[in-house]
């Protein structure tokens, strides 16, 4: 489990890796969001990020951490910048041409961003699950397999067949779909849909799930399946969810972030956020004075 | 009075009508204490009146210069005692007589012409008189109707649009007409080539050479109409295009649509754009006078023998003119594929090629060959490269660098020059002309269809 | 279960790196390399007509001091009668021995009197009718060289030996020895703006086939953009959804992809042969091209329609305004810059059509310039397909120059298309 070592008042490991003149800095503009951002077993790192679509700015100089094997929800009203922040981890923010990203991104300590790092096996180590479900317009089971496929993972077609396998049974949708593999993946239900998504994602063994509001498309029901199987997928990976529901976030994540207006105003452990928030502005939220 | 200056005072006449209507509305709704109290608005019972004096009388108009021709025609002609028996005499003695009543003719005419052509002065003269009375009298009369008619709570503005509404409805019919006419037009004339040459040998037959023998004893011209060699030379040339057109076309829109930046797509799409504004005429100048000669030499330097008019440099210009209409198509369908697919791919690590090939193009397929049908029909459709650039003769070859013939080339030299109309020479264009509308109109529909079902999934 | 752990994954991934990589390069290379075939195939079409064509415009003139005696002319005095029967062949002839006087022989003197075009003569004549008193007096006037005189001195600039073609050995002796002297020059070619068509391509010119295509396009917009704007407005505003709607829909889909020869072929039967219209007439091609162009107006027409919110509708019916009213006050006016635009294009298309005008025998070989929409007439781009397959060298210059000229008009239309669209189309 994760243990908050660094407190905001104190120097973050940030700060060290910047030149002198800027430690100062830095460590004001961390300290602007109050709670515990940074961790020390870190899986991913994230310090200073600034995302900017043309001129305007979307993202105001955000630092975060996430834990291994650690679930953190990201909430705040629509528009707060989560959503762009999350795309940032696995650089889909590159598919915009006008999208600028600024910022230290470390996945195991190794770059996100620059000139040498290939989005590929990136994005292979950390998948996404979107807002929409968005299968292809394929069969189940070559929904499954595109991952596998393109990457070479699987040698052999039996190899392929457990992959496929094994990734839905973990999405839990095999019992649902084991008859029908051959059916195409966009007749399935929505809630279904979406698990197949996520069987998609780690059919390629990532490391990393970001999920962009999975369950805003799906009904209660499908919506409650979907935050069960968060928490068993908690065991074998790091998971960031952007979350419109504040129910969501407490019941299925560790650590909370608050987004406001593209700045980072609160992280803290989920029951200090939903208890006892430190800044007034998470408070007002939490307390649907906005929304 | 002459049928132009009879127009000019049935407009003149509707204006005074449209006039008179407008003040008459104006005077009643004065003496009744305000506009308020008519049940339009004076302008409304002008154009009333105004259609009421104009609408019919054009009409009939109208169907008086269609019909006079004919009728004056036939009652001359039928008045004739020595009628020739062919069309082509009957025409030419009409012309003859025609001339003789305009007082051009050259040579003396032979009592008979003289007679009819004294008649068919009178006749077109008591036509004229005839069709001036009767569309004065008809608008005067219609106006005056109107005009009597007229009171306060008339609703001139419902009545008015129900005649606006009829042309409307008369104008966007005019696509059906459109249609029924062509079907109408070849199929006639195809059915009367066909009574003089079996379908089955114009279907399947082998040798084309539609030089009909002008003189029983003449050599060689005995007339074949094996459209078989027409139809493979079409579908050579298609080939040829769509082999450039295709590839290219699909990866420009594939390129400008997945991967330009916007500055690069806004000036490459342009340029791509213009070759859909070229003339077809200057595509088959380019390809008679640079391509072909080029593809000779080419050819020839390579050891091949190549006729200076050849199948592929008709096809391969015609390739070129079609990138532009492939790509466009292409480019809106890959377009409406779902941005979140692309996402989806590339969330998983696919690289741009990978999405593109394995989600993209296959989702979009549907649009993709519905829009490469389209351009086949164009391809098949097309006419001025082939005239100018695919030769003549009639091979039934396979070798793209042999002189080919189209079916659209045979039409165009079958009707070309002054034919006599009744020719199974002319008459064959019009059967290769059906073929043509039936396989370009099937190829269409399906086309059609199959887009219209691919942009309903996205929509 | 026999999974494979993060890491081995992660090799494998790592292996085929290299190949997918190399793959995407190669996809989007041939991205490029389409484009760029498309962009270079704009380019060697327009370098090629530009550089076959632009000679055209400047005409080869030589030089001869002839002498208006009216003996050798026949007259006595200058009036339309005589100078209808003048013999102005005869003085040009003359003017062309005194300048080579050692000329003899009679295929050698033929040979010299091709020199000048064979429109020497009016050129000549009409100098005489506007000034009588040149009779009996001698000037230097200007001829147009004859068409095979004037590709071989053009193609002295850019060839070493110069293009020979039918020349002679003598001609081009000749040809060289008036350069020297000065007695050669080029001038603008206004013939070719100011004549019709002709058999010699030094007299050919394309203001008959100019005045035909407008006259042909004005009966094409006529009849086109009212009743395509009339259809449009139905189908938008007041159609009810029925099969008969639907039948309409089907069918200007469809006669948008019908090839244009087929629309020739119902001018032929229906307009020609029924109705027995006059054959080559600009009214018929105009009749034709309407059908022709319909589709695209009554398209882009609705795509304008389309575009007027629906919140203007709303607000004009809320304040009591019939349908009709609605459509011709309110939707109409907004909607007009998209339907503009949508005429142009469907005219610069309707412009650039042949093949349908060959079927009503707009192929004549006319040299007036039609007065009427009812005179036999030619239009630009079947003058093209003409020249194109005249044998004479000079008629390669002429149509590429003609094709410039129609290029010219069709890129001058598109671009006010784009500006107006620019310029007046609102976003709403």
């Amino acid at each position: 489990m994760t243990t908050m070592t660094l407190d905001a008042g104190t120097t973050a490991p940030a700060a060290t890796e910047q030149p002198e003149q800027d430690a100062v800095n830095t460590n004001t503009r961390v300290s602007e969001t109050v709670g515990h951002p940074l961790c020390d077993d870190a899986k991913l790192s994230m310090r200073n990020v600034n995302v900017f679509y043309g001129e305007t700015q979307a993202i105001h100089d955000v630092s975060l951490d996430i834990g291994r094997n650690e679930v953190v929800a990201m909430i705040g009203p629509s528009g707060c910048g989560k959503s762009t922040f999350l795309r940032c981890i696995n650089r889909m923010n590159d598919t915009i041409e006008s999208c600028r990203v600024e910022g230290d991104l470390t996945l195991d300590g190794e770059p996100i961003y620059g000139p040498k790092v290939d989005v590929v096996p990136l994005r292979a180590r950390v998948g996404m699950v979107f807002q929409k479900p968005n299968p292809f317009p394929k069969t189940i089971y070559e929904n499954v397999a595109y991952g596998p496929k393109i990457h070479g993972i699987a040698s052999r077609r039996a190899e392929l067949d457990e992959i496929v396998e094994n990734s839905l049974r973990r999405a839990g949708l095999w019992n649902e779909v084991k008859d029908r593999l051959d059916k195409p993946g966009t007749g399935l239900s929505g809630g279904q849909q979406q698990r197949l998504c996520i069987a998609r994602a780690i059919a390629v063994s990532p490391e990393v799930i970001l999920m962009d509001e999975p369950c805003s498309a799906l009904d209660p029901i499908a919506t409650a399946r979907i935050e069960e199987l968060i928490d068993e997928l908690r065991e074998n990976y790091t998971i960031a969810i952007v979350t419109h529901s504040m129910q969501q976030a407490a019941r299925v994540s560790q650590r909370t972030a608050y987004f406001h207006l593209g700045h980072l105003v609160e992280v803290n452990d989920t029951e200090t956020v939903f208890t006892n928030p430190e800044h007034e502005l998470t408070e007002a939220y939490i307390t649907g004075r906005f929304g | 009075m002459q049928t132009p200056t009879l127009f000019a005072m049935l407009l003149l006449l509707v204006l005074v009508v449209y006039g008179t209507g407008f003040s008459r509305a104006l005077a009643a709704a004065r003496s009744r204490g305000g506009m308020r109290n008519l049940a339009s608005l004076p302008s409304y019972y002008g154009t009333h009146a105004a259609l009421w004096c104009g609408l019919p009388a054009l009409i009939l108009l109208a169907a008086w210069l269609v019909f006079d021709d004919p009728i004056i025609r036939s009652l001359v002609m039928g008045s004739l005692a020595d009628r020739p028996d062919t069309i082509a005499g009957r025409d030419l003695l009409y012309a003859q007589i025609q001339n003789q009543a305009a007082g051009s003719l050259f040579g003396e005419p032979t009592a008979q012409v003289k007679a009819a052509a004294e008649r068919l002065t009178s006749l077109q003269q008591t036509a004229q008189l005839l069709q001036t009375a009767m569309v004065l009298v008809l608008s005067i009369g219609l106006a005056a109707f109107a005009l009597l008619r007229f009171s306060p709570e008339l609703r001139a503005r419902e009545k008015v649009e129900k005649v606006l509404r009829a042309l409307l409805v008369g104008c966007a019919s005019a696509a059906i007409l459109t249609t029924v006419g062509i079907l109408l037009s070849v199929l006639f004339e195809s059915l009367r080539f066909f009574q003089s040459v079996p379908v089955t040998e114009f279907l399947f037959g082998l040798h084309w050479s539609p030089q009909m023998a002008l003189r029983a004893d003449q050599v060689g011209s005995s007339g074949a109409f094996g459209a078989v060699p027409l139809f493979t030379g079409t579908l050579m040339v298609s080939a040829i295009a769509m082999f450039v057109a295709v590839p290219v076309g699909l990866m420009s829109a594939i390129y400008l649509a997945e991967y330009a930046s916007s500055r690069v797509r806004s000036l490459a799409k342009p340029v791509l754009e213009i070759l859909a504004g070229v003339p077809t005429v200057v595509y088959g100048f380019f390809a008679a006078l640079t391509v072909a000669p080029f593809v000779r030499d080419v050819a020839t330097s390579i050891g091949l023998e190549a006729s200076s008019e050849s199948a592929l440099a008709a096809g391969l210009v015609m390739g070129v003119m079609i990138i532009p209409f492939v790509s466009s198509l292409s480019d809106d369908v890959i377009n409406a594929v779902p941005q979140s697919l692309r996402d989806g791919a590339l969330g998983l690590g696919s690289t741009r090629s990978e999405t593109i090939r394995r989600v993209v193009i296959p989702a979009a397929l549907p649009g993709i060959v519905g829009g490469v049908l389209l351009a086949v029909s164009r391809a098949i459709g097309e006419t001025m490269i082939v005239v100018m650039a695919a030769g003549l003769a009639a091979n039934l070859t396979a070798n793209p660098l042999e002189s080919v013939t189209t079916v659209t080339v045979q039409i165009v030299t079958l009707l070309v020059g002054d034919q006599e109309f009744d020719s199974p020479k002319t008459l064959a264009a019009f059967a290769l002309g059906l073929m043509l509308f039936l396989s370009t109109l099937v190829l269409n529909f399906i086309a059609l269809h199959v887009v219209k079902k691919y942009r309903e999934q996205y929509d | 279960m026999t999974d494979l752990s993060q890491a081995q994954v992660r090799e494998r991934i790592e292996q085929s790196l290299a190949r997918r990589h190399r793959k995407e390069k190669l996809f989007r290379g041939l991205g490029i390399a389409s484009i760029a075939f498309g962009v270079l195939a704009v380019l060697v079409l327009f370098t090629d007509i530009i550089s076959k064509g632009s000679g055209a415009f400047v005409q080869t003139a030589v030089q001869l001091e002839v002498t208006y005696d009216a003996a050798e002319l026949g007259i006595d005095t200058v009036d339309e009668e005589s100078l209808t029967w003048a013999n102005f062949t005869g003085v040009v002839r003359e003017a062309l021995r005194e300048r080579f006087p050692d000329v003899s022989g009679r295929s050698e003197k033929r040979e010299l009197y091709s020199l000048v075009s064979t429109g020497a003569p009016f050129t000549l004549r009409d100098r005489l009718a506007a000034n009588p008193e040149l009779l009996g007096k001698t000037e230097k006037v200007w001829f147009a060289a004859d068409d095979d005189v004037d590709t071989f001195y053009k193609s002295l600039d850019d060839s070493a030996g110069g293009f020979r073609g039918r020349t002679s050995e003598r001609m081009a002796g000749w040809v060289e020895q008036l350069a020297e002297s000065g007695e050669l020059k080029k001038r603008f070619n206004t013939t070719f703006f100011t004549n019709g068509d002709s058999r010699e391509p030094e007299q050919a010119g394309i203001r008959a086939a100019l005045v035909g295509s407008l006259l042909t396009l004005l009966v094409t917009l006529a009849l086109s953009f009212p009743i395509g704007v009339a259809a449009a407005i139905y189908l938008e505003e007041f159609a009810p959804r029925n099969r008969w709607t639907d039948l309409i829909e089907v069918n200007i889909n469809n006669l948008a992809a019908v090839p244009s020869i087929v629309f020739g072929l119902l001018g032929l039967a229906i307009f020609i042969n029924f109705f027995e219209l006059p054959r080559s007439a600009p009214l018929v091609g105009g009749l034709v091209l309407t059908l022709m162009t319909l589709p695209t107006i009554i398209i882009s027409s609705r795509a304008a329609l389309k575009s007027v919110p629906p919140s203007i509708r709303e607000a004009a019916m809320g304040m009591g305004a019939s349908r009709m009213q609605v459509v011709l006050h309110h939707v109409l006016p907004l909607a007009m810059p998209g339907m503009l635009t949508g005429a142009i294009i469907g005219m610069a298309q309707a412009l650039g059509e042949t093949a349908p005008l060959l079927m009503i025998g707009m192929v004549a070989f006319i040299v007036d310039v039609p007065g009427g929409v009812t005179d036999p007439a030619t239009v630009l781009p079947v003058q093209i397909f003409l020249w194109a397959d005249s044998p004479e060298r000079a008629f390669v210059e002429k149509t590429s120059a003609a094709i410039m000229v129609l290029l010219s008009v069709l890129i001058v239309m598109n671009a006010s298309a784009v500006w107006l669209r620019k310029k007046l189309e609102r976003r709403w």
